[in-house]
């Protein structure tokens, strides 16, 4: 009992600092739709700020007030990122705001590597509460205890600023319709800087709180990304008494698993996750996300057209370039385009889920991965020939993904990219922590091609035939009957419905369709490197290709291959210098503040500007504005 | 008071606007009409730079606006009231009133959340309620109420009179005539000519995005061939 108790204390005193993070990411969701993935960079530099000024200030005034000034100094951190990044590019695409954000993950990353080192910062402890105190016979140390009354505090001081304030009340006003209240004479720009400012400062806030107990290092932001989306999705998102519900379910969970389930303790929390969805697809306490947000003023998407005869040509000459260079270039050449062959294939494959399908998913890394991880296992355990698991790499990979879809397409936009994060996440944890089968952190290796392929050149020859064909044949299915219905259910998906088509049903297709073709690039990248570890299903690599779709250009048929080679090809360059991550880190910022259309949208505007180009025509008549579905 | 000169206005590539003109005086109320997909809601979006004009200019209290951010319009006393009614169906009605609020100024009359009650009494009962409990007659006169909260000294009408009540109708325009005996100026867009009748001093009437009649109601009887080409369905 005793014990249980001391558990349950701790897992309270963990829910402090996740429910902080977790509230910042709400709100700033909430109001200006963007999906924060920097929110985990913020709660790092909170806890490295805050140690640092806890080294300069004196005393238990000192260290409390260190945390409060982490706070507010982070607060202004994410103010100024609003300002000199964000608000350079609202109006672009939704969701491209997160690419921004991506590279200050990375900008942040090295920034902090340059500031305090890379080893880890174990954190001072709480003058005055040093010691320990027994709760019927068991320690609890005193700083939980400290915790768990301060957490319900600054819960209170939230929600009165929320629910009883001024400030608060356009908050929540602006989170639904934000043109609305920009029309009744708020000052957006304001709010949404305001609103920065308060979520990265709970951020930050929560990193400088649970340094004593965590202390700080350079992996934390993305440990506390992953379960930070868990809990705003579990709570519901926007909700801040799910928000805090949720982090307590999910501390305590993490507490006891930790102590009775010691081999599942990732794999609970997504569990946790989809169970909870799958009974209320909008989390605890959230509310059905408004369809259809008001006030969003992109460009409508193109139409499709196929290539012109002079582009095939073009493209049909550059392959042939490109299928000699074994020829005129060098070993490392033909193995780096390799890579970056297989990486385009994924890419492409997100990206015509995106671009065609609408459908952004956070988690395309689990059909990469798993495809990589079947044809290894295949390998591994049934001795199964290099062809053969080759084509059933990306078959294992699309039973995957129709069973994640099944669940995640029950839910609509960020919603669904939650749940897809999550699912990815469940099967990265699966494979980390299923060491007996999967060889858990030590991976899978010796899997190497057939003997016809096992010269670097022949394998790239194969990767250049699978992948350009998997590439070619996305792309011919978005040329295809099938494609055109895609695009009909991104775009009004009850017109769809109403003409007959079963929106549903071919979102889970084009799903089921996409990481099959991710896949293949799974199986292609398992061959050409001998081994997989569990890194290729992580977060990041789902990031990754994410990225590039969007600095590709989401709303073009070829961003996702283009976006892919450059990417990589840059990535490649850079990891050659010791700060390679703030160099690219910028580079994604510039990029997605000079061609929010991204690279292959930005190139096109600029050649029709100088006339290379025909521009589409302008829509015949006087339409109509798209007609808006009413806020209810 | 609000000068409308020529703006052409688009949606992507699509032109609605094609240089349309228009004037309102201080103190008066003007129709806009004009069958479905005329452009009405459209002139009202630019005019309030929502939806800024590519071409022309908008001026309002002799100042140039065109292409100001909306909320500079709002506190220069431009009032919107979108066709949609868009209230934050989250909020009650007085958080609703709340989010309109804006400091009082000299020369314009300065709304208080009981005065709008004594204007729409069936919102005073509702006032702990949140908006998604409203009847649309309610919600209509929500977001009148919400943008009077503003103190605009012209306020633009987005048909105020569809999918309600007859009765409500009749109370909507009630109110409006009770404001503009306290001063105010009225841009009102309307489908409903006998509505526009019973509030409007002159019209302006639409079509293809640009103006093609204005004048009086007294005018436009006059000319029962402008009616019926525009306006007859």
């Amino acid at each position: 009992m005793g014990l249980f108790l001391a558990q349950l204390l701790t897992g309270l005193a963990n829910a402090g600092a996740l429910f902080m993070v977790a509230s910042g990411l709400s709100l700033i969701f909430g109001v200006t739709r963007i999906v924060n993935f920097a929110h985990g960079s913020f709660y790092m530099l909170g806890a490295y700020v805050g140690y640092s000024l806890m080294q300069v200030l004196p005393g238990a005034v000192g260290f409390w007030g260190a945390i409060v000034l982490a706070g507010l100094i982070v607060g202004i951190i994410g103010a100024l990122v609003e300002v000199l990044v964000l608000r350079q590019v609202y109006s672009a695409p939704e969701l491209f705001q997160l690419v921004a954000t991506f590279g200050v993950i990375l900008v942040v990353q090295d920034l902090a590597l340059m500031i305090w080192g890379p080893t880890d910062l174990l954190g001072p402890r709480a003058p005055g509460l040093e010691g320990i105190v027994r709760i019927m016979g068991e320690p609890v140390p005193q700083y939980d205890l400290a915790l768990i009354a301060i957490t319900p505090f600054v819960a209170i001081a939230l929600w009165y600023l929320i629910t009883r304030t001024r400030v608060g009340i356009l908050v929540r006003a602006a989170t639904q319709d934000r043109e609305m209240v920009g029309a009744l004479g708020v000052n957006q720009s304001l709010l949404f800087t305001g609103t920065f400012f308060l979520g990265c400062a709970l951020a930050g806030l929560g990193g400088a709180l649970q340094l004593p107990k965590g202390g700080a290092d350079l992996l934390m932001d993305f440990t506390i990304l992953a379960q930070v989306f868990v809990v705003v999705v579990i709570g519901g998102m926007g909700s801040l008494p799910g928000a805090l519900l949720a982090a307590v379910l999910i501390s305590v969970l993490n507490v006891f698993g930790v102590a009775y389930l010691p081999q599942s303790t990732l794999v609970l929390m997504y569990v946790v996750m989809v169970a909870v969805l799958m009974w209320r697809p909008f989390g605890l306490l959230g509310r059905e996300e408004v369809a259809g947000e008001l006030g969003q003023v992109g460009e409508p998407d193109r139409p499709v057209r196929p290539a012109g005869t002079a582009v095939r040509v073009l493209v049909a000459a550059l392959l042939a370039v490109l299928a000699a260079l074994p020829f005129w270039g060098g070993s490392f050449a033909v193995v780096l385009v390799t890579d970056i062959l297989i990486f385009c294939l994924f890419a492409a494959s997100l990206h015509f889920l995106l671009g065609q399908g609408g459908l952004v998913s956070f988690g395309h890394a689990a059909f990469f991965g798993g495809g990589a991880y079947v044809a290894a296992l295949l390998v591994k355990y049934a001795g199964t020939p290099m062809e053969l698991a080759l084509i059933l790499a990306p078959l294992g990979a699309g039973l995957v993904a129709i069973a994640i879809g099944w669940v995640a397409l029950r839910a609509t936009g960020v919603y669904f990219a939650m749940l897809t994060l999550a699912f990815a996440q469940l099967l990265w944890s699966l494979v980390f922590q299923w060491g007996d089968v999967t060889g858990g952190d030590d991976g899978l290796v010796g899997i190497w091609p057939a003997r016809w392929a096992s010269d670097n050149d022949v394998y790239f020859w194969l990767a250049l035939v699978l992948s350009v064909g998997g590439i070619l044949v996305l792309r011919h299915v978005a040329h295809a009957p099938f494609g055109y219905a895609l695009r009909a259910a991104r775009d009004n998906a009850p017109r769809a419905e109403a003409m007959g088509l079963d929106t549903k049903r071919i979102q889970h297709a084009a799903f089921a369709f996409a990481g099959m073709m991710a896949g293949v690039a799974g199986g292609l990248f398992v061959f050409s490197k001998g081994s997989v570890f569990p890194n290729e299903m992580e977060i990041a690599r789902s990031f990754d290709a994410l990225i590039v779709v969007f600095l590709g250009g989401v709303k073009t048929l070829s961003g996702g291959w283009v976006g892919g080679a450059t990417f990589k090809g840059v990535e490649d360059l850079l990891v050659r210098f010791e700060y390679w991550r703030l160099a690219l880190g910028l580079l994604i910022i510039v990029v997605v503040i000079v061609a929010p259309d991204g690279i292959v949208g930005g190139l096109r505007k600029l050649g029709e500007r100088l006339g290379l180009l025909r521009p589409d025509e302008a829509p015949r008549g006087t339409a109509a504005p798209a007609a808006r579905e009413p806020a209810e | 008071m609000l000068e409308v000169t020529g703006i052409e206005t688009f949606y992507g590539k699509a032109r609605v606007l094609n240089g349309l003109g228009l004037t309102v005086g201080a103190g008066q109320v003007v129709a806009l009409l004009g069958r479905n997909g005329a452009g009405k809601t459209t002139t009202m979006k630019s005019i309030m730079q929502l939806v800024p004009p590519r071409a022309g200019r908008v001026v309002f209290d002799g100042a140039d606006i065109t292409g100001w951010p909306p909320h500079r319009v709002a506190q220069a006393g431009l009032g919107y009231v979108p066709e949609e009614r868009r209230i934050f169906t989250q909020l009650t009605v007085a958080e609703n009133l709340e989010v309109g609020r804006q400091k009082a100024r000299p020369g314009r009359v300065a709304w208080t959340e009981a005065q709008l009650f004594e204007l729409f009494p069936n919102l005073a009962e509702r006032r702990g309620n949140r908006g998604k409990a409203l009847s649309g007659g309610e919600q209509q006169m929500l977001t009148i109420a919400r943008t009077l909260m503003g103190n605009p000294a012209l306020v633009l009408l987005d048909e105020p009179s569809e999918g309600i009540a007859p009765v409500i109708v009749e109370q909507m325009a009630q109110a409006i005539l009770t404001l503009k005996a306290e001063g105010l100026t009225v841009l009102i867009s309307e489908q409903n000519l006998h509505f526009a009748r019973a509030v409007a001093d002159s019209v302006v009437i639409i079509e293809h995005g640009e103006a093609r009649f204005s004048g009086t109601l007294a005018d436009l009887d006059a000319r029962p061939d402008i009616r019926d080409a525009y306006l007859s369905v």
